[in-house]
Parts: C-alpha cells; sequence; structure tokens
C-alpha cells in the first residue's frame, strides 16, 4: 500500500512543479466540450491546462468523492449550482448554450423527421437519466404526446452514460437515431445529420462552469473561466456551434 | 557457502518475506474491505430489492455462465490441440490466442465493433445471417466471451502438456483410441487445473465493463451488467453503488469459494496449477 501509495505520489508530483514555471490548472468539462476546449486551452496564457472529460454527473460525482480539479465545466446549470450550494465550487457562471437535436447518420433511410423515430423496429440510443444530456432528452419526450413517447421510448436500445457514447453508436451504425447536442452532430464532420426538435419540444440546454474551492491556482483558475464567456475559449466555443447565454 | 552460515541473512530474508506479503495483503483487501465498511447491512439488502440491480445481477449471471460454457466447449479441445501438436506457426497461434488478455477492455470493445459491428469487415455477413448482436445480450455474451476465453485456454493448454505422458501411452498401447483417452485420461488428470482456468475466466467475464459498455451498450434487461448498472449510480446514487458492488464481491467469492469447495482446496490455492 505505502509503496503504491509513494510511487503515485511521485507519479502526481511530477506534473505539479517542476521545469516551467507556469501553473497547472486540470479542468474538468462536459463530453460535449471536447472540441471546442481541446482548442482553445493550448493557447491559455496563465496556466498548461490539463482537461479531463466526462459525463457531467460522473465528473461531480469525483468532486464530491474529493477529486480536485481547479475548474468544473458542467452540460447544465443544475450540477455546477449543486456544488456551489454544497460548498464545493465557487458561484458558478452560465457561458454557453447548445441545442438538443435528433442526429440521424448522413445516408439515413430510415428517419427523416421526429415522426419516424416511434416507428416499430428502429433503434435509438439515448443518455442515461442520470448524465444531462439524458436528462435534457427525457425532458423533450415527456412534452410528446404519450403514445408518441411511448413509441419512442420503446424503440431505445442503449443509454449510454455519456453523449459520446451515444455518437459512437450512431456512426458506427450500431442504431438509426440517438438524442444529442446540435455541437455533436457538427463535431462529425459530416458523418452525421440533426433534424432540429419542434421548439415546444426544446429544453433550454445552458452551461455552466465555476471554479472549485479551495483551488492551489484561483487567479488562474478564475481567468480561465472568465476566458469562456469572453477570449479564446468564448471564440473556440462559437466555432465548435454553441450559442452565447 | 551456504546460506545456514548466515543466521542473520536468514532471518532478513524471512522478515522480507513477511513485510512483502502484509503489503500484498493490506493493499489488495483494503479496497474491497471498504466496500463493506461503507454499507450497512440494509443498504445491501435494499440495493438488492431494486429492480433494476436484479435485473442487471440476473444478466450477468446469465451471460457469464452462457461464455464460460462457449468458452470451455471451444477452448478445451483447441488448448488440447495447442498442447499435443507440433505445427509450423504454433508459437504464433499461442500468442495469437492468448492475446486478448493484454488488450485494455476499451481496445476489446473498438476492436469487435471493427470486426462484426454493423460497420465491421464482417458486419455483414453477420447481419446476413439474421444474428444481431450490438445492443443485444448475444453482444454481452460475444464480449465476455472475447476478454475471458484466454485465461481458461492458457490454463488449460498448460495443464494438458503437464499430464503424465506414460499415463496416456499407456492408455494407447492398451488399445485406447485417442478421443478415449482423451476423455477418460486425460480430462481428469487435467480437471483440477481445468477449473482453475474456469474460475479464472469467470471472474473476468462477471467484472467486464469497457468492452461491453462499447459493444453491447447499457441497456436495463438487455446488456446492462452489474458493472454497468455500478457505473450508472456512482454519479447520482453512490451508496447504492456501493451496496451494488457489495453483491458483486459477494457473489464472486461465493463461486469461487464453492469451486474450491467442490473440486478441493489445493486447486486454487495454486499448487496444481502448473
Amino acid at each position: 500500500m505505502a509503496v503504491a501509495l509513494a510511487a503515485s505520489a511521485v507519479l502526481s508530483g511530477c506534473g505539479g512543479g517542476g521545469s516551467d514555471k507556469k501553473p497547472r490548472l486540470a479542468v474538468s468539462a462536459a463530453s460535449s466540450l471536447t472540441q471546442a476546449l481541446t482548442s482553445c486551452s493550448s493557447a491559455f496564457a496563465d496556466a498548461k491546462v490539463r482537461l479531463e472529460f466526462g459525463g457531467s454527473d460522473e465528473l461531480a460525482a469525483r468532486i464530491r468523492q474529493g477529486a480536485k480539479p481547479d475548474v468544473y465545466a458542467a452540460a447544465n446549470t443544475k450540477l455546477p449550482q449543486a456544488l456551489h450550494e454544497e460548498g464545493r465550487l465557487d458561484k458558478p457562471r452560465v457561458f454557453a448554450n447548445n441545442e438538443l437535436v435528433l442526429a440521424i447518420p448522413q445516408r439515413s433511410s430510415k428517419v427523416h423527421s421526429l415522426s419516424d423515430v416511434g416507428k416499430p423496429g428502429l433503434k435509438i440510443a439515448v443518455g442515461s437519466p442520470s448524465v444531462p444530456v439524458g436528462s435534457y432528452t427525457a425532458q423533450a419526450l415527456s412534452r410528446l404526446p404519450a403514445r408518441d413517447q411511448q413509441g419512442i421510448e420503446a424503440n431505445i436500445r442503449s443509454k449510454e452514460p455519456d453523449v459520446k457514447g451515444v455518437v459512437g453508436k450512431l456512426t458506427q451504425g450500431a442504431v438509426d437515431a440517438g438524442f444529442v447536442y446540435a455541437t455533436d452532430v457538427r463535431a462529425t464532420a459530416g458523418k452525421l445529420v440533426a433534424v432540429e426538435l419542434p421548439a415546444r419540444l426544446e429544453p433550454t440546454v445552458a452551461y455552466g462552469a465555476g471554479v472549485v474551492r479551495k483551488t492551489a491556482h484561483l487567479a488562474a483558475a478564475r481567468k480561465y473561466v472568465q476566458g469562456l464567456v469572453s477570449g479564446a475559449c468564448e471564440a473556440a466555443l462559437h466555432k465548435a456551434g454553441f450559442g452565447s447565454p | 557457502m551456504s546460506i545456514a552460515a548466515h543466521p542473520g541473512l536468514q532471518i532478513w530474508f524471512k522478515i522480507a518475506l513477511g513485510v512483502a506479503l502484509a503489503v500484498a495483503l493490506t493493499f489488495l483487501t483494503l479496497p474491497v474491505a471498504a466496500i463493506f465498511v461503507n454499507s450497512s447491512p440494509r443498504e445491501l439488502a435494499s440495493s438488492l430489492g431494486d429492480p433494476v440491480a436484479r435485473d442487471a445481477l440476473w444478466l450477468s449471471l446469465k451471460t457469464t455462465a452462457i461464455s464460460l460454457a462457449l468458452i470451455v466447449a471451444i477452448g478445451t479441445p483447441a488448448a488440447y490441440f495447442l498442447a499435443t501438436r507440433r505445427f509450423p506457426g504454433r508459437a504464433v497461434a499461442i500468442t495469437l490466442v492468448e492475446l486478448p488478455l493484454v488488450l485494455p477492455p476499451a481496445v476489446a470493445g473498438i476492436a469487435l465493433l471493427a470486426a462484426v459491428g454493423p460497420s465491421g469487415i464482417l458486419g455483414g455477413v453477420v447481419s446476413a445471417t439474421g444474428i444481431e448482436l450490438v445492443l443485444q445480450t448475444a453482444g454481452v455474451v460475444v464480449a465476455l466471451t472475447f476478454v475471458a476465453s484466454p485465461f481458461y485456454v492458457r490454463q488449460a493448454h498448460a495443464a494438458f502438456g503437464s499430464v503424465e505422458h506414460t499415463l496416456i501411452e499407456a492408455s494407447r498401447t492398451l488399445g485406447a483410441s485417442e478421443a478415449r483417452t482423451f476423455a477418460r485420461i486425460v480430462i481428469p488428470a487435467a480437471a483440477p487445473s481445468l477449473v482453475a482456468g474456469m474460475g479464472l475466466a469467470l471472474g473476468r467475464a462477471l467484472g467486464e465493463f469497457g468492452a461491453t459498455l462499447m459493444f453491447a451498450g447499457s441497456f436495463r434487461g438487455v446488456t446492462q451488467t452489474v458493472p454497468l448498472a455500478i457505473y450508472d449510480r456512482f454519479a447520482t446514487d453512490f451508496p447504492a453503488a456501493l451496496a451494488l458492488s457489495a453483491v458483486l464481491v459477494a457473489v464472486s467469492a461465493a463461486i469461487l469459494l464453492s469451486i474450491k469447495f467442490v473440486v478441493g482446496s489445493e486447486i486454487l490455492g495454486g499448487s496444481a496449477s502448473r
């Protein structure tokens, strides 16, 4: 035990300080932010950014279990707000909007609109209800007439732990349709096509981020969060298809 | 100059062995013990009462049993072939059979998708036969079989290789066919090791996560095995995830112990495994 702990202390210590003077900033962010944040974070002047992506709920659970990233960025505002109320996150701010869409493969012969998704025999993938994309999906489907909702729910074949799982099942041809964010469809560079949901179904998809309490790099972490609203990352988010709050 | 001439050295060696065992035991048992410390018996009971958890447990047991049956049915003769025949490329064949041992589960999932997924190289062939694997229980069985079979085949290969040659020769001299010798002499002689290999494969299959998620997805009662259900709860309900983990540990331990009990304690203890 002691040996393994010592070894892991050496490993994590290597990342801490050392050769260059810039602090290392650990950013835990929602899967759907992968492309945008990867492209802008290398240019962040105040720190070397280490990005970790996952389902927003998994990342929040890790913070609750004692993990200490410096910044947390989620695909909803509920999780950062809850962490804030538990005293684990400074006051979060909304930095981007996204849109829940129906995604289908580019040359889909089976699905053209939302009304096709409930047809018997169709296969769809959604996010697990615990992850934001899954709860947005459940929210949108609950606004449909009961029969349509049941038809679609009967076709669900997988509830994935994060949005990448849904996109993966779609691009691999394992399912005929899935509910993901508009930005995820854009990131597949044409492999998937987005079908917009009717306005009355669309949930409000707002992204919230905050500085994790007791971070060792408070100034840099604050600057990073600020940069999501105005700065290099704001531009990258915009380019990836996110809307301004 | 024997070691016995240095009693001091001998004592230090013994102490070093003892310390190493103590470190290993602490490191390996502490996390498992923590699962039970943190989940009360009431939580354990209520997690078993949860229909989602029961579905996951039943699915895990079912898929593990099927894949273990497949592994033993195909793996036993395959391992016997490897152990008793010399043919060109034998070393390569052995390496290929054992390769999934060192593959990360995510790689196994990707590899299965690339091979027999809907857009994989054999995807068309698979769907032409009317079999659906991806997002189906059959896909879970495929994933479990892929990652777990090397554990059994490797053990069986070693077991067949160490069966006394004189026994086999005596049986053949007395006029028994190779098939009969295999069934009556080789299998009983190798049985303890084969069972040990089954135990290893079973443990690996029961704990499979990454390949299952990537290849088969996660859906209650169809593809959501216990490890996937644990991961699904981890974020929203940590105590429930802990309780379900405890159940999985208990089930795995019970299976291992009953194998030990049925076949004899020396087997999984390791003395007969070579």
